[in-house]
């Protein structure tokens, strides 16, 4: 085989390689997705209907009907409330991290332990505490859980993009009479939007997706759409189309969110240390 | 502002010492509330639970009596704990094992430009952004004996109806539990290596090419060595995450068949809700969180290593 087409084989060998992941990884999407369009009739039909022959509506109507809008504003407020919170508290410590090494070396290294922190080890003392507070299916209660885990997360990453910026502009601000949380306001913050917003779409998504302390933590009123989905998924049957036309709410959102922080995303998906 | 820029300069020793100065209180406020929220949410929370797992506490038992470790031997006794253990294990090892082989590969493959890359990327990397629970039951769809596109796919090659039922025995269930967890974050190693790929310096490789290495020496003797702490981060943030493995097997097995495929944190969960046993279940999240921290310890070594 002459040089050339060894790389023309190549280049093939290539492109089939790329069309097999991406069948494999679009197909359950897809799948999915038509499943929310699917009637009664063709979602439980054996052999599988691939492509709804009448796209219908039906299933997005009943899971409204059912509640779905109001879970869709459970988890917005929640997980929005979480992430700004988390941007606060998280950008107010990454800049102390960052510009004052307070705690030295391993005060950020403690923090981003905590990023590990399996649900499943602290659900009991959530669960006795938020009942003695009457939190149990409450915001406040989801989204303080989420404030908290999104946290080291936070912190860890403003950390990252203060320590980016020159610390020229800041101390030049002090010199001229700036306090220091002016220099944080008004100087590095808006320095580090572009990571802020990065780190704020990754905040929202762990949030928005969170299942483990949602399922034990709300009952009724507070429900979000990850647990309103298990509700769909009855003892009795499987409303598949309900179960489509919901993951198809969950999921859009977060697919334009990917590609708002494209550039970020090696560094939000690593925590910074691939960038 | 402007004024300020000028003056930096000559000023920057002695002002960034006492500006930037550690010993002052303001620093530490910056640092404050998230520290309290981390203390009173987490590390209070643990400790507690820590109190927890030495008591016997049922919702049916009016006193909770001091039990010392006696949660915990049982724990040991327990064999639908120490399963749950094992296929936590098998997840974390195989999974990682395999996304970080496919992802590798893909991402060796993709590496160099070709047509279309940027939308191939971008659409290799939805499994990702989608909702756990989401890809548990939209999997749980795929294999269904009747309705599942799986079956009806392989009675097409093999040219007869297929009618497996994959989830109600317990090898094909940690097998599609498995192919689940690859199939979501293989694109995630994928990115990850992707992008250590392509800073790798090109003049290496042109140099390794005039002296006539092959390939596989390339791959082995550069590209490997080169790769090795961002396969470290990337095979540790995603076994420490499968530690917590539970919303999959929540949706696409509930545990089943039996308890065959339970994981620690679903078994935790389960002894919580199911039984109601929290000193119990309490002991199982310590033991967790053990082996969480032996692992971490050692992912933080090699985060310092790697990040400085």
């Amino acid at each position: 085989m002459s040089p050339r087409t060894r790389k023309m084989v190549f280049q093939i060998l290539r492109y089939v390689v790329a069309l097999t992941a991406l069948v494999f990884f679009l197909f359950p999407i897809m799948w999915i997705i038509l499943t929310a369009f699917k009637t009664g009739d063709e979602f439980l039909r054996s052999p599988p209907v691939w492509f709804p022959r009448t796209p219908t509506l039906r299933s997005f109507a009943h899971v409204i009907e059912t509640g779905g809008l109001k879970t869709l504003k459970n988890s917005l407020i929640i997980s929005t409330s979480a992430t700004l919170l988390s941007l606060i508290v998280g950008s107010l410590a990454g800049y102390g991290l960052a510009r004052y090494k307070v705690g030295g070396d391993n005060l950020p290294f403690f923090i981003l332990s905590q990023r590990f922190m399996p649900p499943a080890a602290v659900i009991f003392p959530f669960l006795l505490v938020f009942k003695t507070l009457k939190w149990v299916d409450t915001y406040q209660a989801l989204i303080v859980v989420y404030l908290t885990f999104n946290l080291p997360y936070a912190v860890w990453m403003m950390r990252g993009f203060f320590m980016e910026i020159p610390i020229e502009i800041e101390e030049s601000a002090l010199v001229d009479g700036c306090s220091p949380f002016g220099a944080f306001w008004r100087v590095a913050l808006p320095l580090v939007t572009p990571g802020l917003v990065a780190t704020g779409v990754f905040c929202f998504i762990f949030s928005w997706s969170e299942f483990f302390f949602a399922v034990t933590l709300t009952r009724t009123d507070a429900v979000t759409l990850s647990v309103q989905l298990a509700n769909f998924f009855g003892k009795m049957m499987v409303m598949w189309g309900e179960v489509g036309a919901m993951s198809v709410m969950a999921m859009l959102p977060l697919f334009l969110m990917s590609f708002v922080v494209q550039r970020y995303l090696v560094r939000g998906l690593t925590m910074g240390a691939v960038k | 502002m402007e004024d300020g820029l000028e003056l930096a300069p000559t000023v920057e020793g002695p002002y960034s010492k006492i500006k930037f100065s550690r010993k002052r209180l303001t620093p530490w406020l910056f640092v404050a509330p998230c520290l309290i929220i981390i203390l009173l949410v987490t590390i209070f929370p643990t400790i507690y639970s820590l109190g927890l797992s030495f008591t016997r506490w049922e919702i049916a038992l009016p006193d909770k009596p001091f039990i010392g470790l006696g949660n915990y031997i049982q724990l040991f006794q327990d064999s639908r704990f120490t399963h749950s253990i094992l296929v936590t294990a098998i997840v974390v090892v195989v999974g990682v094992s395999v996304e970080l082989a496919l992802g590798f590969g893909l991402a060796q493959t993709l590496v160099a430009e070709m047509r279309g890359k940027r939308i191939i990327v971008a659409a290799l990397l939805l499994p990702v952004m989608v909702m756990p629970v989401v890809v548990g039951y939209t999997w749980r769809l795929l294999w269904d004996a009747q309705y599942g596109p799986i079956n009806q796919i392989i009675g097409w090659i093999i040219g007869r109806p297929f009618h497996y039922t994959w989830l109600a025995k317990p090898p094909t269930a940690i097998f599609a539990i498995l192919v689940t967890e690859i199939w979501q974050w293989t694109p995630f190693m994928f990115l990850v290596f992707l992008s250590g790929l392509s800073t790798l310096d090109p003049e290496l490789f042109e140099a390794a090419d005039i002296d006539g290495a092959s390939g596989w020496e390339k791959f082995y003797h550069l590209t490997i060595p080169l790769m090795r702490p961002i396969l470290i981060v990337a095979v540790l943030i995603r076994g420490l995450d499968a530690l917590k493995f539970f919303d999959i097997i929540f949706t696409l097995t509930g545990g089943g068949p039996g308890n065959s495929t339970e994981t620690i944190s679903f078994y935790i969960y389960q002894t919580g809700y199911q039984f109601f046993r929290l000193g119990y279940g309490a002991a199982a999240s310590f033991v967790l969180l053990i082996a969480l921290v032996i692992i971490l310890t050692y992912l933080l070594k090699l985060f310092r290593a790697t990040s400085e």
